[in-house]
């Protein structure tokens, strides 16, 4: 909504020497959002003054016509080249003369051009940033000013304009009316309602009887109003400074009709629509659409009505969308001489719901869907009547209305509510003067108050409004500032610790934490070799993506990573460690979530039912590791990262949690078939690491031989120990054994670690595998794995004997087990 | 060593006169004070102090001395012995801390050589700016609530006072799953986590919620369709907005900067009445740059307060949809956008920049933000 102060200023004294800024910071207390104080013409500086063309001469020598123009600016005449062709000799124009300055810097001089000396410049809006307005240069109406009149104030130059962003709730604030209001209560001066008294018309002439109108539905619809003016000039124009706060405003100038019912509108806060009433058959009818029915709004486009739609019709079919947008078919054109003016009140969630059915946003809808004020049609139509009589001639032949009857909400208060809620005395007087300035009619009943809202405040319903009007109305800087006590709390969940742990320790780690996006497309799915019946298939789909390439929502992390190692590559980074933690989500939504009522707790079995229609949200972890790990430097060569840092990352999140986890070869169709290890806790896979799958390498457009891993997080961190159990530390000497065993390729090094473990009894303490040996000494598709054994007693010395015997029960069983062969 | 005499010999032994020792220790010292390195002090010890040196060898000779004269000698030994050994120990300091240094130059590196072998890690400064608000709450008694981010409709408006059709709806640009139909949506806010918190916890309630959210935007410089908020929420006997205020202070002052504090201006959100925006005082210039063109601040644009979010206090009939009673309970709530949040506390000027996971990015903030 923009607001030229100087508009503000005829309805509300505001003391002089208010700017617009300290008028906004007035509204901006009151709760009123000040988007931008602009004013008019900023950047015009010097002479602007008003000119009389006296004669001009065409210049025809030059690529386009150019004129060269005798112009009075006030006891001399000045020559003046314009390129501009809207005016003639006569006319009242605005002159630059040489030394001012316009907006962007322009400064005007004498010069020559077009072989003229020109003694200044005729201007357009544009060039003085009035407006868009550039077919020609601004012609003042005649005798409106004298010719070296100073320009400016008939200009509205160094008027400033408001621009307020309204929230929904504060219909009322969409208008002039409004906002001086609020201005009123602030500044504590007087306020004269353009909305509530009824401007004088004359009296009906019963040259023939004004259109009826009716309303069907008088919950959508509940006042209707119909005033008819017949005998209007068709070629009347606006007055100026009609069109220059409708300008201002951000409205276009269209004709006279149109503009006075957007004048009043913006006046008021009431949307008026005039219909050509030559063009209406019957009655005016609000109703709803009947099957079939479809509609040409005024921008052209035909509209199929839906039934829950509210339209304006008369006896041939729909002529207008209720509080929203007019037909085309009765439009006011160039020829229309009969008014039919409507003013009427519509239900805001009517208005609401067809104005998003038909993607059709207006002034008028904007309006209505934050509430307009119930009583003000009649008193709003008799404004605008007023004044199309006033400029457009004519004749009022009368009003048809029908309304449904008024039921005003009373609202209950104890008196100490808002010092109750603030947190601070208020006293009782003070409550009550500060509904009464907003309108409300307050009657006390002891320590009650009964409060009825004024017809512009439909927002107005329950105790919490008022408690926000009287505190707002005080300042929301006068609430002291204290620290409430609050219950003992409980730190961190066990989960929410852990999660930063893992991000911790990660991000100490070498890798660097990214945040992606959730959407994903099959194509990427694809690329990533995920079978359909894979749990990362995405089945969550979004109704209205961002792109149609990627409708679902992840149930993997590793496509986000990919683009986000992608992109590091395309800025010349290709040694790139990243993870995410983060969910992903499962199971499409079928059918409807249940919407129980709001009026009290949803029962058990709504809320249990709710949350069954959300998809699992499972929380992940997951990394990729492309190109080198250790850099080339003085120490040595570079080398790459490879899938034993991928699965080296995967067990150190496990590690950190104080999960055991076992690594199996794994079967991961976007990995490397050969280089996959699936992460085991409890016997359920609960993950995968190693190097990508070369197609995917391929497909997704990373180096070769990247790696991946990615962590179900959510189970991993439900098989966390609460508590950890310490450990004995062995005091006593420890005995050292060295087993080196030959192995067919197809035993996995656990495998044979296990079968250690197995076989060395209680008084083994670690085995560590430090040598991985294939060569001429080992047949083919074998190699030798050497294992370093440490065996302690906790009680004594071992015997050389006792661990002899260990060491041979551990070899015994990897070669019962494993074929192993001491090498 | 050789056994004592054992029998009695009258005769005076030469080697044992003091003239003889005096010359056994200047050979001795001289020989230590002329050795060049450890070998050379080595040798002269085997020579001068050893078991075959001059005064060893005079030493076996005391027993033949006459009783009276045993003592005497054996003093005399004795000094002699000392002083050869106070002179090789102290040589022998010289030398190895000579040995020593030149050794550890020989062994010196240039220590300025890069020593960046692989590439250093972050966590991504969202998060830990989410951690950190997290702390300052924790600290004041606060537990971290979380909810699902694909999110019923109940939860997410209806519950939060936002009707269908409302214009509030239209305001967030909500992605639906499935069908539009489905009342199932991406959040658009953390405000969700509040009606979860008060369906699922006990009274009275303290708790702050971050988390990812979702809007229809455009990615732009300062838009994106996935962010994230903080929402706190209180819910207990006598909550004021004072209380408000002074929480919000408090939490201003804890990320900000000691006396940092906030200002509330009058605004609308459907889940509270008194409703408001939230201001924090810009922490680079508080407020001397209002007004004054010599001191204009970047931070806050010379505005001496940066937008910060929105608070308020819980709407009843909010409350109502959760089953609290209103007469009894009263609560606040507030949120903010933490990539909001991150733009003007840390200097950040693109939105783009905290979404693209440019490795560099996050790697400036390392594991804090």
């Amino acid at each position: 909504m923009r607001a030229p102060v100087s508009w503000l200023r005829e309805l509300v004294a505001i003391p002089e020497g208010e700017g617009g800024r300290d008028i906004a910071e007035r509204l901006i207390r009151a709760g009123l959002e000040v988007e931008t104080v602009e004013t008019m013409g900023e950047g015009v500086d010097g002479d602007l003054v008003v000119g009389h063309v006296e004669s001009i001469e065409e210049l025809t020598e030059f690529k386009k016509p150019i004129r060269w123009c005798q112009v009075n600016v006030g006891g001399v005449t000045r020559g003046i080249i314009c390129g501009a062709r809207n005016f003639i000799v006569g006319d009242l124009v605005v002159v630059a003369l040489p030394g001012t300055v316009l907006p962007g810097g322009f400064t005007i001089a004498a010069r020559e051009t077009y072989g003229r000396v020109s003694d200044g410049m005729l201007c357009s809006e544009r060039e003085l940033g009035l407006g868009d307005g550039h077919d020609g240069i601004i012609i003042l109406p005649t005798d409106s000013a004298e010719a070296g009149d100073d320009a400016r104030p008939i200009l509205g130059i160094g008027d400033e304009i408001l621009d307020i962003a309204v929230t929904p709730d504060r219909g009322y604030a969409l208008s002039l009316r409004g906002l001086a209001r609020e201005l009123a209560i602030s500044y504590g001066s007087e306020f004269v309602d353009p909305g509530s008294a009824l401007v004088d018309l004359p009296a009906p002439e019963s040259v023939r009887t004004p259109a009826e109108c009716a309303s069907e539905d008088l919950a959508a619809c509940d006042m209707f109003t119909l005033r008819t003016i017949v005998g209007f000039d068709p070629k009347a124009v606006s007055p100026e400074w009609m069109r220059k706060r409708l300008s201002a405003c951000g409205m276009r100038p269209v004709s006279l009709a149109v503009d006075v019912t957007n004048y009043v509108m913006l006046e008021t806060g009431q949307p008026l629509h005039a219909f050509d009433l030559g063009k209406l058959r019957g009655t005016v009818t609000a109703r709803r659409p009947r099957s079939g029915d479809t509609l040409e709004t005024l921008d052209h486009v035909t509209r199929t009505l839906d039934a829950d739609d509210l339209v304006i019709a008369d006896d041939r079919g729909p002529i207008g969308l209720a509080g929203t947008m007019g037909g085309l078919d009765t439009e006011i054109d160039d020829s229309t001489t009969a008014i039919a003016l409507e003013a009427a009140h519509f239900s805001a969630e009517v208005v609401a719901r067809m104005a998003r059915r038909h993607k059709l946003s207006s002034e008028a809808s904007r309006r209505f869907e934050r509430g307009v004020d119930r009583q003000l049609a009649p008193y709003a139509s008799a404004r605008a009547a007023s004044l199309l009589l006033e400029y457009g001639g004519g004749r009022y032949v009368g009003m048809t209305a029908v309304e449904a009857p008024v039921s005003d909400v009373v609202i209950e208060m104890p008196v100490n509510e808002p010092s109750t809620v603030a947190g601070m005395p208020i006293a009782d007087a003070v409550v009550v003067d500060k509904l009464t300035s907003v309108g409300c009619q307050v009657v006390t009943d002891g320590e009650l108050l009964c409060v009825t809202p004024p017809s512009w405040r439909a927002d107005i319903t329950d105790p919490a409004d008022l408690v926000e009007e009287v505190v707002r109305l005080i300042g929301f800087d006068s609430v002291p500032s204290r620290l409430p006590i609050a219950a003992v709390g409980h730190g961190l969940t066990p989960q929410q610790r852990m999660r930063r742990r893992v991000g911790t320790m990660l991000g100490s780690r070498g890798a660097v934490e990214v945040l992606c996006y959730p959407f994903v497309s099959d194509a990427e799915l694809d690329a990533l070799r995920i079978p359909a019946d894979d749990p990362r298939r995405s089945d969550v789909r979004l109704a209205n993506p961002m792109s149609d390439q990627q409708p679902y929502l992840r149930a993997t992390l590793l496509p986000g990573l990919i683009a986000a190692v992608r992109r590091n590559a395309g800025r010349g980074n290709t040694n790139v460690n990243v993870f995410e933690l983060g969910s992903v989500y499962r199971g499409a939504v079928s059918g409807r979530a249940v919407r129980p009522s709001v009026l009290d707790r949803p029962s058990d079995a709504q809320w249990r039912e709710l949350n069954d229609t959300l998809p699992s949200q499972p929380f992940q972890v997951a990394g990729i590791l492309a190109g080198e790990r250790e850099l080339d430097g003085w120490w040595g060569s570079a080398r790459d990262f490879d899938w034993s840092d991928a699965v080296a990352a995967a067990l150190s999140v496990c590690d950190i949690l104080g999960v055991a986890a076992v690594v199996r070869q794994g079967s991961d169709p976007v990995f490397h078939p050969g280089r996959c290890a699936e992460i085991v806790v409890d016997d359920r896979v609960l993950g995968s690491a190693g190097e990508l799958h070369p197609r995917v390498v391929e497909a997704t457009g990373l180096s070769s031989r990247t790696c991946a891993w990615e962590l179900d997080l959510g189970a991993l961190m439900a098989a966390a120990p609460a508590v950890r159990s310490a450990p004995r530390v062995g005091t006593q000497p420890v005995a050292k054994e060295d087993l080196a065993l030959v192995v067919s390729d197809s035993v996995t090094a656990a495998d044979v670690e296990e079968a250690l473990r197995a076989g060395a009894g209680d008084l083994l303490e670690s085995v560590r595998l430090f040598d991985v040996y294939r060569g001429p000494q080992v047949p083919d598709g074998y190699r030798s794995l050497a294992f370093a054994l440490r065996f302690r007693a906790a009680d004594r010395t071992l015997e050389a004997a006792e661990t002899a015997a260990a060491r041979q029960a551990a070899l015994e069983s990897a070669a019962r087990v494993c074929g192993a062969v001491l090498r | 060593m050789s056994a004592p005499n054992s029998s009695f010999d009258p005769k005076q032994v030469a080697a044992l006169d003091a003239t003889a020792i005096d010359g056994m220790v200047t050979d001795a010292l001289g020989a230590i004070a002329s050795a060049v390195d450890l070998q050379a002090l080595k040798d002269a010890r085997l020579a001068h102090a050893g078991d075959r040196s001059p005064l060893a060898l005079a030493n076996r000779e005391i027993g033949a001395l006459p009783p009276a004269a045993k003592a005497e000698a054996g003093k005399r030994i004795g000094e002699a012995r000392s002083a050869i050994k106070a002179a090789l120990d102290s040589r022998t300091e010289i030398l190895e801390t000579e040995r020593d240094e030149r050794v550890l130059v020989d062994e010196a590196v240039d220590v300025t050589l890069p020593v960046d072998r692989s590439t250093v890690g972050a966590r991504h400064p969202l998060t830990t700016l989410m951690e950190r608000i997290c702390d300052v709450f924790i600290a004041m008694g606060y537990d971290i609530a979380e909810g699902p981010e694909v999110e019923s409709e109940w939860v997410n408006f209806d519950a939060l006072n936002v009707p269908p059709d409302h214009p509030a709806r239209t305001m967030q640009d909500t992605f639906y799953i499935g069908s539009a139909e489905s009342g199932v949506v991406l959040r658009t806010q953390t405000s969700p986590i509040q009606i979860r918190a008060m369906l699922e916890r006990p009274l009275p309630i303290y708790v702050v919620a971050p988390g990812r959210v979702f809007r229809t935007d455009e990615l732009d410089a300062t838009h994106t369709p996935v962010f994230h908020q903080v929402e706190g929420l209180a819910v207990d006997e006598n909550i004021t907005m004072a209380d408000l205020k002074g929480t919000l202070d408090h939490f201003a002052a804890e990320m900000f900067g000691e006396g940092i504090v906030t200002r509330l201006r009058p605004s609308y959100f459907p889940f509270t009445e008194p409703s408001a925006e939230l201001d924090v005082q810009c922490f680079v210039c508080r407020g001397a740059s209002i007004g004054d063109p010599a001191k204009s601040c970047r931070t806050c644009g010379s505005e001496g307060w940066i937008e910060w979010g929105g608070c308020g206090m819980v709407n009843p009939r909010v409350l109502a949809a959760v089953g609290i009673d209103s007469s009894k309970y009263r609560g606040f709530a507030f949120g903010m956008g933490i990539e909001r949040t991150l733009m003007f506390r840390n200097g950040v000027t693109d939105m783009r920049d905290m979404v693209e996971g440019d490795v560099r990015f996050s790697q400036a903030f390392g594991v804090e933000s």
